[in-house]
């Protein structure tokens, strides 16, 4: 038998393993400041930089809650239209039905939460493919948001504005508090996915399931935990989106799921599964905002910062693969 | 012996299209090593998975302890004290090694995991074992064979009365084995029950005290092992008395050599790596697991890239940048770890056959032969004997044996001049094995150059013409099959490094030596 000693096995973790990527994203993303910072004069500037942290609160969200999902191997593409229907609920409780604005909040929480239960049950239990599961349940969201407000944006001024009042306030460093919202979420999510057995068990599941049960874990029962946690966050995301346009947008989202999956992967979480992290999701997310803030600010039209967006995705998930075939 | 720890009659199972086991028994004591052996595709598996919720049973009663139970869960096993080693590695490869033993069981303190109580708990596991291994390394950067050792732990882990191994041992090596057998004494002494299986018939005399013999999903026998001899057993195995005389060797291989490797370099695991390979020969490769066998014939094949080297094929030096180019240029490898690399585990046994060879079967404008396909599937089926309901059964549905049939059968539908056999009969029982030697012969008879890594070193002897001893990444001897003898070997396969020198000149200097 061979002995691998602590020390140097460290050192080649550290060395090659999925950090790597992280420092990477890291990398590009400071290299992409300086270099945005440089062209365009009028980017380095406090306000701006406040712009592009902003910009990534519902997305940063989105893409935290999604990257359990993707450890295990699997997908969520209904948190983009999700957040239609998570915003939706909210309206109706706080709004329409004119209760207390923290009940509102519950409600777009528990709504995001249903979804995820949902989405969990049809893949763990129903054994359907996580892509068509989520794919079906992107309409239904969608169809259901529209369904409950009649197609009408529900706005949060009158008996509400205290959730634009509180949610956009900047009572530190000029940042408002949807910042906070994502960086606290993203906190959760960390220790969640590091220390708790719901992440032990996402990055087990991810991979090898079968050796997973075997082992005598119930995986049905944690995939659908995974699910339901994705589902809370796409109820965050709504509450974030709501507080920014004042208003529950029954239409919105289509999309906002292939940015978020774009930052996980960015961000060095695999879509094989058994890999990825939290702080790699959220400086993906970071990545792409800065991106869109900068090209704007440099008046590149977005039809090219689509097409650059795109080339940044291809570009970073092929140093993976990469960087993971130079090591095998 | 003590109680009756586990109690089996009347087991039937049917899978579509198989009767896998059909009124089946099996009893376990406390205190015993039982050893279940059988052909492959027996149902020694299958009736063991039986016992730990794995799969549910058509008919026929068990008892745990003397209590009619029916585990329907892994999870129920594990609580009734029933643990499992599967025939295939089944482990998370992007987990820890402690991570992996204790999943399911993490110490927690409050709601978070108690990472510092895992890796100490698991050191001290090994620690009891005698186990050399990191646990916090990962998984998926260890060696089949040190897997092996981390599903084992993991199965001692659970410290449950029943503790079944399904070909443990076809990994290992001889060292590992000893090691295993002595854990397993252990646990025995304390009064645990353990089922072990295995193909490897010399094991059960070391370890076994009492021997049930499966054929075609029906019990045979129960016998006393200290009262048995292998012979007895193989006739109850197969339903008929075979003869295991050494096939005779094939003629002198002609000097022409089809495959050189200059220098050849890739990491820790590949040093300066030379040697030749005649037609007609069988070259054989032992040495110790990590020895480097493996990488170095991976690499031939460009299945890793080399760092430097050279091969030439027919005395012509060749590129080869991928395992394509290897098969274009006649070259198979027969992987040793067939469900990572060798097979298409969810598609069926014909399309399985024929992969590598496609071109053969396509006419100029894609399109499948069909029919020419199907015959060659069949054909070899046949001929290797290959246990299945049809060539149109997913591979992964067959035993364990029968999958490393046919990754044998897909690289003999290649018809390449040079093949690399990376343990050809791990897992395969004694009818099998003799047929699968024969057919070594016959192909080297037939003017085709073989290459067989073995870790069994009797095998190695019986088989080859030439024998090529490796050590930490090194070649560190050569042995002609008239001068090769177990003990040789052994000296050559742990000539570490700072007792010779490296490189190839010590290697002509052995064999120089040796004559
Ligand atoms: N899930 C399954 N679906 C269909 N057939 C199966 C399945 N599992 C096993 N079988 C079949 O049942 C029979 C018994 O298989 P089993 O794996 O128990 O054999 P085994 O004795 O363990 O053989 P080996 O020594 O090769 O491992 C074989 O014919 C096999 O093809
Ligand atoms: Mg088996």
């Amino acid at each position: 038998m061979q002995t691998t000693t602590a020390s140097t096995s460290r050192i080649r973790t550290l060395a090659t393993g999925e950090s790597v990527q992280r420092l990477l994203a890291l990398g590009a993303l400071v290299i992409l400041l300086v270099f945005f910072s440089i062209i365009a004069p009028n980017f380095a500037t406090l306000e701006n930089y406040r712009n592009i942290l902003t910009a990534t609160a519902s997305n940063g969200l989105l893409a935290t809650g999604v990257t359990f999902a993707i450890i295990t191997g699997g997908i969520d593409l209904s948190i983009g239209t999700g957040t239609a229907f998570t915003s939706v609920a909210m309206g109706i409780v706080a709004v329409n039905w004119g209760l207390p604005l923290p009940l509102g909040l519950l409600a777009g929480l528990a709504s995001g939460g249903l979804v995820g239960l949902i989405n969990g049950t049809l893949i763990a239990k129903a054994k359907l493919p996580p892509f068509i599961a989520t794919l079906g349940m992107l309409y239904v969201t969608l169809g259901m948001a529209q369904v409950l407000s009649d197609v009408h944006p529900i706005y949060f001024t009158d008996p509400q504005p205290a959730l634009q009042d509180f949610f956009m306030g900047k009572p530190i460093a000029g940042i408002p508090n949807i910042v906070w919202v994502m960086f606290g979420g993203a906190a959760v999510a960390w220790v969640l996915l590091n220390k708790t057995v719901l992440g032990r068990y996402t990055f087990a599941i991810g991979s090898n399931e079968e050796a997973t049960r075997l082992s005598g874990v119930n995986v049905d029962r944690w995939k659908i935990a995974v699910y339901v946690v994705g589902g809370v966050f796409v109820g965050l995301a709504g509450i974030v989106l709501a507080a920014r346009s004042a208003s529950a947008q029954p239409s919105q989202g289509m999309g906002y799921e292939l940015n978020a999956i774009a930052a996980a992967v960015i961000g060095g979480t695999s879509l094989a599964g058994g890999e990825g992290s939290i702080v790699g999701t959220l400086i993906g997310a970071f990545l792409i905002s800065t991106l869109g803030t900068g090209l704007s600010v440099d008046n590149v039209p977005q039809q090219f910062q689509y097409v650059i967006t795109g080339l940044v995705v291809i570009g970073a998930v092929w140093l993976d693969i990469f960087r993971r075939r130079s090591r095998a | 012996m003590g109680e009756l720890l586990v109690e089996m009659t009347g087991i039937s199972k049917s899978f579509p299209g198989v009767h896998a086991l059909d009124d089946a028994q099996f009893e376990l004591r406390a205190g015993e090593v039982h050893a279940l052996v059988g052909e492959n595709g027996a149902g020694k598996s299958t009736l063991m998975k039986v016992l730990c919720g794995i799969y549910a049973r058509d008919a026929g009663v068990i008892r745990v302890k003397g209590v009619e139970a029916y585990p329907a869960t892994p999870k129920a096993a594990q609580d009734l004290g029933i643990a499992i080693i599967h025939q295939e590695l089944n482990l998370m490869g992007h987990l820890t090694v402690a991570q992996n033993i204790f999943i399911g069981r993490e110490p927690h303190r409050g709601l978070l995991l108690d990472e510092k109580a895992l890796n100490r708990k698991a050191t001290e596991l090994f620690e009891e074992l005698h186990i050399l291994l990191d646990p916090r390394v990962r998984v998926s950067r260890l060696a089949v064979a040190q897997q092996q050792m981390v599903e084992i732990a993991k199965a001692f882990s659970y410290n449950s009365d029943v503790l079944i191994m399904d070909e443990p041992t076809a990994a290992l090596t001889d060292t590992e084995i000893d090691e295993l057998f002595r854990i397993t004494r252990t646990l025995r002494d304390r009064g645990h029950g353990i089922v072990h299986i295995s193909h490897r018939l010399e094991e059960l005399r070391q370890i076994s005290d009492r021997v049930t013999v499966m054929r075609d999903g029906r019990y045979i026998n129960t016998v006393v092992t200290a009262e048995t001899n292998i012979q007895q057993i193989i006739s109850m195995m197969v339903g008929r008395t075979i003869f295991e005389a050494a096939p005779e060797l094939p003629e002198d291989p002609s000097q022409e050599v089809v495959l050189e490797v200059r220098n050849l370099n890739r990491g820790r695991q590949v040093r300066d790596v030379s040697f030749q390979l005649r037609r007609g020969e069988i070259l054989g490769v032992a040495g110790l697991v990590g020895a480097g066998r493996t990488e170095v014939m991976r690499a031939v094949f460009a299945a890793d890239k080399p760092e430097s080297g050279q091969v030439l094929i027919n005395g012509q030096p060749v590129a080869i940048k991928n395992p394509g180019d290897a098969v274009r240029h006649g070259i198979a490898y027969l992987s040793e770890d067939r469900k990572r690399y060798g097979l298409a585990l969810g598609m069926d046994v014909e399309l399985n056959i024929v992969l590598a060879s496609m071109r053969r079967f396509m006419s100029r404008f894609g399109w499948m032969h069909a029919r020419a396909a199907r015959a060659q599937a069949l054909k070899l089926v046949e001929t290797l004997a290959i246990k299945t309901p049809g060539i149109g059964q997913r591979v992964k549905n067959l035993s364990g044996g029968n999958q490393q049939k046919v990754v044998i059968a897909k690289w003999l539908t290649a018809d390449t001049d040079i093949l690399i056999f990376d343990e050809p009969t791990r897992g395969i029982d004694v009818g099998a094995k003799s047929e699968i030697y024969r057919l070594l012969n016959d192909l080297a008879r037939r003017g085709k150059a073989v290459i067989m890594i073995s870790s069994e070193l009797p095998e190695i002897l019986r088989m080859s013409h030439r024998i090529l001893v490796m050590c930490e990444g090194r070649i560190t001897g050569e042995l002609s099959a008239a001068e090769a003898t177990q003990e040789r070997i052994m000296t050559l396969a742990t000539q570490r490094q700072s007792v010779a020198t490296a490189g190839p000149e010590t290697s002509t200097a052995m064999s120089v030596g040796a004559n």
